[in-house]
C-alpha cells in the first residue's frame, strides 16, 4: 500500500497529492509519470510525476471522470492500491538557450517539471499558462521561482488576456525569439500550438496522453502515429517532437470510450434519488 | 482395457459462449481411476521423454489407479509445482500425449486430464508437501512472476535462498493472468498454486519494473542480491505492419485480453475498466491467443466472429482442444485470407481488407507457405484484435548496459546465464513466445545454474 502523506486542493477540479512511493521516486526523471490503482478493483490511470525526493512522489490531478474523482475521495493518512513507476522516457533536453512553455489548464503540471530543468540548465524560460478562469491557473508561484516572464489567458477573462494561450503565444512571437516550446494540455491546445509555431519557425515538444493500461509497452493502447510510424507513448514518450504527430487520429483514439466514461459516473458517482 | 479415452464433460457450447465460466468440467475420482487404468505402465515410458519437465507420469496415474491421490500429488510436485495449470493448458497433443504409446493404435491416455484431477484434488484439500528447508543467507532476485518466474523462485527456495520475485504488474501470474482467459484457466487456481509458492517462504512483490523502478546494477550493487533470474516473457505485440493499423477499433491481442482477465471488462461497470468490439469482429492469428481472443470477444456478446489466418485449418498453431471448442461456439474460421489494409472513416475502423491464399512450397517450418494470389475480399467489422505474437519487451534490455540480445529482442544465454555474470534467464525471453511448460522447464534448469554460481563464488 502507498500511503498519502500530503494533500491539497488548489481548485473545484484539482488537487495535488503527496504518495509515499519508494520504487518509484528512487530512479524517477523530469518527464516521467507513474500509473495509479485507487482501490482492489480500480482502473489504471496515468499521472505525472511532478516533484519527487527519495521516497515520495508528487501528482497533480483534474477530476475528469470516475477514477479521478474516486482518487479525489482519498485524504492524507489514507492509502493508493497501487503505484507504479517511474515510467516513460525522461525528457529529453534539448541544447536551446530560449523557451517558451505553453500550459494549458492541467497541463501546467507535466509542464512544470521540465521547464525547472530547462532553467536548472541556464535557459532562459518564459510562461505561456491557460485555464478556464483565473482559479485554474496552476502552480503559477513555484513558477515564478524560475520564469523570466509569466503570461495569462482564461477563457471567461477572470485573469490575464480572455481567450487562448495560443492567441498569447502569437502576440509574443511579433517581437520575441524563442529557440523551442513546449506545450502541454489537451489534444486540441496542442495541436493548435503546433500550427502556430510552424508559421512562426518555432521547434515544438508536447507531452501526449493517450489512453493507457499497462504503461510498459505490453498492450499497444497508447499508440500513436508520429512521422507515419506507430509509437508507443508509454515507453516511446510521452514527450514528442510534435511536428509529426497525427493529433486527429489520437484524439478519435482518446475518445473511443466517451460513452461507457459517462455511463459509469452516472452509475457510481451521481447521488441516487432515494425517493 | 477400454480402447478410447474417458471424455472430461465440458459445458454446452451454446451455455458457455455467453458465459466467462470454465468451459472443461474436469474428471471425478471414478472416471478418473477408469481412465487411469488404461496406462500400460510401460518400461521405458515415452511420455515422460516427451514431458518438458520428465513428470513421472506412469508412477503418478499409477497411484490415481490405487486411489492414493496425495501419493500422485506428491509424485507430480517432484517435478511440475504447477499441475492444476499445466494440466489444462500444456499441448498435450504435441507432448507427452502426442508420444504415449496407446495413440499408435487407438487414442493416447488423457495424461493432461489425469494431472489436472491431482492438481485439483491438491488445491480442494490444501495438500502441502513438507519440506525441510535449509536456510541459506543469500539472496537471489526473480524479474517477473510468469511461469518460468515462479517455477526458479520456488526451485532456489527449496534450495534455501533468500528469494524476492519482482513483478511489473499490480497481479502476479503473467500471461497466466493477463492473457489466458477464465473459461480456460480460472484465476483463483493461479492465485492458489502460486500461494504454494509463497508458502514456501518465496516474496512477491508487486508494481517493480525492473529496468524502471529499479536497475540490475542497483538489484546487484545496493540490493546485495547474488544473483538474478529474468523472466520478463514476451510481452510486446508484433503489428502486421499495414495501413489503417492504429484506426480506433483495432486492438493488439494483449490489450483487448488485458482489459478483460487482468481489469475484468466483462463486468463493467462494476469494473471500472471498459471493453467494446460490437457486432462484428475480425481476430488476424492462428494460435492459442487468437482462438482465446475469438471465443472472449463471442462472450462479450459479438454477434460475429471470424478468425482470419492465412494458412489452412491443418496448420493452426493452437492447441487442438481450444480450435475444437471455438468451432463448437460457432467462432468462423476464413482460411487462406491475409490482411493487407484496414479501411476507416474519420479514424473509426469499418473494414478490413485481405488478399486471398493459396498454400505453396514447405517452408522452414515444414507447414506449407501461404502465397498470395493478388485477389482481395473486404469484410465490414466493427473491431479487430490483431493476435499474430508477440516478442521480448525492451525496457530490461535498454536499461542494462551489456546485456546481449539477438535480432529479434531474446535474451541470448548460455547455459542459461546470460552475458553479465551472475545474471540468468529463462522462459519466453530467451525462446520467443512459448509454452508454460517449457517457461517453466527453464526456470527450474536455471535455479540448478544459479545454485552452481552461488557456491562456486562463495569466499
Ligand atoms: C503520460 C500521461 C500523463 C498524465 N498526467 C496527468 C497529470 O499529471 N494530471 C492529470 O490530471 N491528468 C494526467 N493525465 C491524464 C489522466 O490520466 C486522465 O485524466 C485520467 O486517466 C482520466 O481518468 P478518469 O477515469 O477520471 O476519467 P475518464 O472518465 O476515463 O475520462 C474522462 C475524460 O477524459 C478523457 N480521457 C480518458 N483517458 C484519458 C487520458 N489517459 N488522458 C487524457 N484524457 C483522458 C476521456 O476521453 C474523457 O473525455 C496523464 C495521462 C497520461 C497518458
Ligand atoms: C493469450 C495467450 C494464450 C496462451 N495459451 C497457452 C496455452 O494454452 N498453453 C501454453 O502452454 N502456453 C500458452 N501461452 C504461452 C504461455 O503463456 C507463455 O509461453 C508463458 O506464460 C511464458 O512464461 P514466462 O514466465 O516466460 O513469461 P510471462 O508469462 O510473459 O511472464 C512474464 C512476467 O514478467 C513481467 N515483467 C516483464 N518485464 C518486467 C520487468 N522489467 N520487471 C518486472 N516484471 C516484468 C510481466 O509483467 C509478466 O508478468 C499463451 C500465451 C498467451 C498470450
Ligand atoms: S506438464 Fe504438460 S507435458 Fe508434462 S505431463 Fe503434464 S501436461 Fe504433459
Ligand atoms: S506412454 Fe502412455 S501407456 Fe505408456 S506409461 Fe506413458 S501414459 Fe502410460
Ligand atoms: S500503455 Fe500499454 S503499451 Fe503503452
Amino acid at each position: 500500500m502507498y500511503e498519502i502523506t500530503y494533500k491539497e486542493i488548489l481548485n473545484n477540479d484539482v488537487e495535488l497529492m503527496v504518495v509515499n512511493a519508494p520504487f518509484v521516486a528512487k530512479n524517477a526523471k523530469p518527464g516521467n509519470f507513474l500509473i495509479v490503482r485507487v482501490d482492489e478493483f480500480g482502473e489504471r490511470i496515468p499521472l505525472t510525476i511532478v516533484k519527487h525526493d527519495e521516497t515520495s512522489v508528487t501528482i497533480i490531478y483534474q477530476k475528469l471522470g470516475y477514477s479521478t474523482t474516486l482518487l479525489s475521495q482519498k485524504q492524507a493518512g489514507d492509502s493508493l492500491f497501487d503505484v507504479v513507476g517511474p515510467l516513460g522516457v525522461p525528457t529529453h533536453i534539448r541544447d536551446v538557450k530560449s523557451v517558451l512553455g505553453i500550459a494549458g489548464g492541467v497541463g501546467s503540471a507535466p509542464l512544470y517539471p521540465q521547464l525547472e530543468e530547462y532553467a536548472k540548465r541556464g535557459a532562459a524560460v518564459d510562461l505561456v499558462i491557460g485555464g478556464r478562469t483565473k482559479e485554474h491557473l496552476l502552480l503559477v508561484e513555484d513558477y515564478k521561482k524560475f520564469c523570466r516572464n509569466i503570461y495569462f489567458a482564461t477563457d471567461d477573462g477572470s485573469f490575464g488576456h480572455k481567450g487562448f494561450v495560443t492567441q498569447v503565444a502569437e502576440e509574443l512571437y511579433q517581437n520575441k525569439q524563442y529557440d523551442l516550446s513546449i506545450a502541454i494540455g489537451p489534444l486540441i491546445m496542442m495541436k493548435n500550438t503546433v500550427l502556430l509555431n510552424k508559421k512562426y519557425n518555432v521547434l515544438t515538444d508536447v507531452s501526449l496522453n493517450p489512453i493507457m493500461i499497462d504503461g510498459t509497452g505490453m498492450c499497444g493502447n497508447c499508440r500513436v502515429t508520429v512521422n507515419g510510424e506507430t509509437r508507443f507513448a508509454c515507453v516511446d514518450g510521452p514527450d514528442f517532437p510534435a511536428e509529426g504527430i497525427d493529433f486527429d487520429e489520437l484524439m478519435v483514439r482518446q475518445n473511443y470510450y466517451k460513452s461507457e466514461e459517462k455511463h459509469i459516473c452516472r452509475m457510481k458517482l451521481e447521488p441516487k434519488d432515494e425517493s | 482395457m477400454r480402447a478410447d479415452r474417458v471424455k472430461m464433460p465440458v459445458q454446452d457450447p451454446d451455455v458457455r459462449n455467453t458465459n466467462f465460466c470454465e468451459v472443461a468440467l474436469g474428471l471425478d475420482l471414478e472416471h478418473a481411476k477408469m481412465e487411469a487404468s488404461r496406462c500400460l505402465d510401460c518400461k521405458n515410458p515415452r511420455c515422460v521423454a516427451a514431458c518438458p519437465v520428465t513428470i513421472d507420469i506412469p508412477g503418478f496415474i499409477q497411484h490415481i489407479k490405487e486411489e492414493q491421490i496425495e501419493e500422485a500429488y506428491h509424485t507430480i510436485y517432484q517435478s511440475n509445482i504447477l499441475p492444476a495449470i499445466c494440466g489444462r493448458v500444456c499441448p498435450q497433443e504435441k507432448q507427452c500425449e502426442g508420444a504415449c504409446i496407446l495413440g499408435i493404435k487407438s487414442e493416447s491416455v488423457s495424461i493432461g486430464a489425469l494431472e489436472r484431477f491431482v492438481g485439483d484434488y491438491a488445491l480442494e484439500q490444501k495438500l502441502q508437501v513438507k519440506e525441510e528447508i535449509e536456510g541459506q543467507e543469500e539472496r537471489v532476485a526473480i524479474i517477473g512472476s510468469g511461469p518460468a518466474g515462479i517455477a526458479c523462485s520456488a526451485s532456489l527456495r527449496r534450495l534455501g535462498y533468500q528469494v524476492d520475485v519482482y513483478e511489473a504488474l499490480h497481479e502476479f501470474g503473467g500471461v497466466l493472468k493477463y492473457g489466458i482467459p477464465d473459461f480456460r484457466l480460472p484465476k483463483d487456481i493461479v492465485d492458489k498454486e502460486i500461494q504454494n509458492a509463497k508458502d514456501l517462504g518465496v516474496k512477491f512483490h508487486k508494481n517493480v519494473i525492473v529496468g524502471k523502478s529499479i536497475t540490475i546494477e542497483q538489484l546487484l550493487q545496493e540490493m546485495n542480491y547474488k544473483s538474478i533470474f529474468i523472466g520478463s516473457g514476451a510481452g510486446l505485440p508484433k503489428s502486421l505492419g499495414i495501413p489503417g493499423e492504429n484506426l480506433t477499433g483495432i486492438y493488439f491481442a494483449n490489450e483487448f485480453l488485458t482489459r478483460v482477465n487482468l481489469m475484468k471488462a466483462n463486468r463493467f461497470p462494476e469494473a471500472p475498466t471498459p471493453v467494446r468490439i460490437g457486432d462484428n469482429v475480425a481476430i488476424v492469428g492462428g494460435g492459442n491467443v487468437a482462438m482465446d481472443a475469438a471465443r472472449t470477444a463471442k462472450r462479450l456478446g459479438a454477434k460475429n466472429v471470424f478468425v482470419l489466418y492465412r494458412r489452412d485449418m491443418t496448420a493452426l498453431p493452437a492447441r487442438r482442444e481450444e480450435v475444437e471448442h471455438a468451432i463448437e461456439e460457432h467462432i468462423d474460421f476464413r482460411l487462406l485470407l491475409n490482411p493487407v489494409e484496414f479501411i476507416g472513416e474519420n479514424y473509426v475502423l469499418k473494414q478490413v481488407r485481405c488478399e486471398v491464399m493459396e498454400l505453396g512450397e514447405p517452408d522452414e517450418s515444414g507447414r506449407r507457405s501461404p502465397v498470395g494470389t493478388n485477389t482481395y475480399k473486404t469484410f465490414d467489422i466493427d473491431s479487430c484484435v490483431i493476435s499474430i505474437g508477440q516478442s521480448p519487451n525492451p525496457i530490461l534490455k535498454t536499461a542494462t548496459e551489456g546485456l546481449e540480445t539477438d535480432k529479434r529482442g531474446r535474451i541470448v544465454v548460455n547455459n542459461h546465464q546470460t552475458s553479465i555474470p551472475g545474471v540468468f534467464a529463462g522462459g519466453d525471453v530467451v525462446s520467443g513466445a512459448a509454452t508454460v511448460i517449457l517457461a517453466m522447464g527453464a526456470g527450474k534448469e536455471a535455479a540448478v545454474e544459479i545454485d552452481k554460481y552461488i557456491r562456486e563464488n562463495r569466499g
